[in-house]
């Protein structure tokens, strides 16, 4: 066994910048990469839909941007929560780091029930009002598409941020886990930059 | 397993993001031409992922690997745009 690692260790080549620094951060990114470009296809989707069709409302009448300003708000909040908790525990501050990381988590819970508020009121109230509802209108569905899949992204993120938590506070976990679970954190935070732009506000 | 950057300042790139939120709304509220402000908002969308992708997600400082892994997409879907866009007008 030990041999066996001696030898590979000694085929290894010459680093190259191209040799990940760690194999966790590099898998996180390759997922990432997918991810986005689900999240790609979805907007590009959205982008071409909206302008083949003859009459697309503009979207901050029908959808209001007040709340939406204030989640993204939270959401970048919330980046800077789980960046402050990386460098607590990298500086061996467990206090800060359970506390940054908890909040992060109520950021991404606060996030999806606005949603969830949001999403009530457009549906039973100012979506019908506007005539632009689910059936009639693919302004809804591409709303709804992009903006679940991006919740459920929120739903899965704080998920995994209590399994960091836990497992860093029962000690099986440290710092790299804590990294790599920021990478996913920041990566929804980023994607939703870019929806609060392309469907909200353009 | 970390590099040894020191680390980058988080609450000035946070006062960036918000700024650019801020500004982002304000374009909105601006009478300035269609084009301007579509040109406008995606600029600042784009440069507040880049905010977050260089200082949160730590590209700024890793190795090569992980932002060529990162640009892919990016470039996948500008492909994209430039496949579909025949479709728009039918």
């Amino acid at each position: 066994m030990s041999e066996a690692a001696v030898m590979h260790a000694s085929a290894e080549p010459a680093e190259s910048p191209l040799t990940p620094e760690s194999w966790g951060k590099l898998g996180m990114w390759v997922f990432l990469a997918g991810d986005a470009m689900s999240f790609g296809c979805l907007i590009v989707g959205y982008g071409i839909l909206r302008h083949a069709s003859a009459n697309w409302p503009v979207p901050s009448h029908v959808l209001g941007i007040n709340l939406t300003a204030f989640m993204t708000f939270l959401l970048i909040c919330s980046s800077v929560t789980m960046v402050l908790s990386l460098s607590a525990i990298k500086a061996g501050d467990r206090r800060g780091f359970t506390k940054y990381l908890l909040l992060t988590i109520l950021g991404g819970v606060v996030f999806v029930g606005l949603q969830a508020y949001e999403w009530t009121h457009l549906i039973t109230e100012r979506l019908p009002e506007t005539g632009f509802s689910f059936t009639t209108h693919l302004f809804a569905t591409t709303f709804f598409v992009l903006t679940g899949f991006h919740g459920m992204h929120v739903t899965g993120g704080f998920i995994y941020n209590t399994c960091v938590l836990i497992a860093c506070l029962r000690g099986r976990y440290e710092a790299k886990h804590v990294e790599i679970a920021g990478l996913y954190w920041h990566f929804v935070d980023l994607v939703w930059i870019l929806i609060f732009t392309f469907v909200y506000l353009l | 397993m970390t590099t040894a950057h020191t680390e980058p300042n988080y609450m000035a790139v946070f006062w960036w993001l918000l700024a650019l939120t801020v500004l982002e709304i304000a374009v909105i509220y601006m009478p300035l031409a269609r084009m301007i402000v579509v040109i406008l908002l995606v600029g600042l969308a784009l440069s507040k992922a880049a905010l977050v992708a260089l200082y949160f997600m730590h590209l700024k400082f890793e190795r090569v690997t992980l932002s060529l892994i990162a640009i892919t997409p990016l470039v996948l879907c500008v492909f994209l745009i430039f496949m579909l866009s025949p479709d728009i007008h039918p």
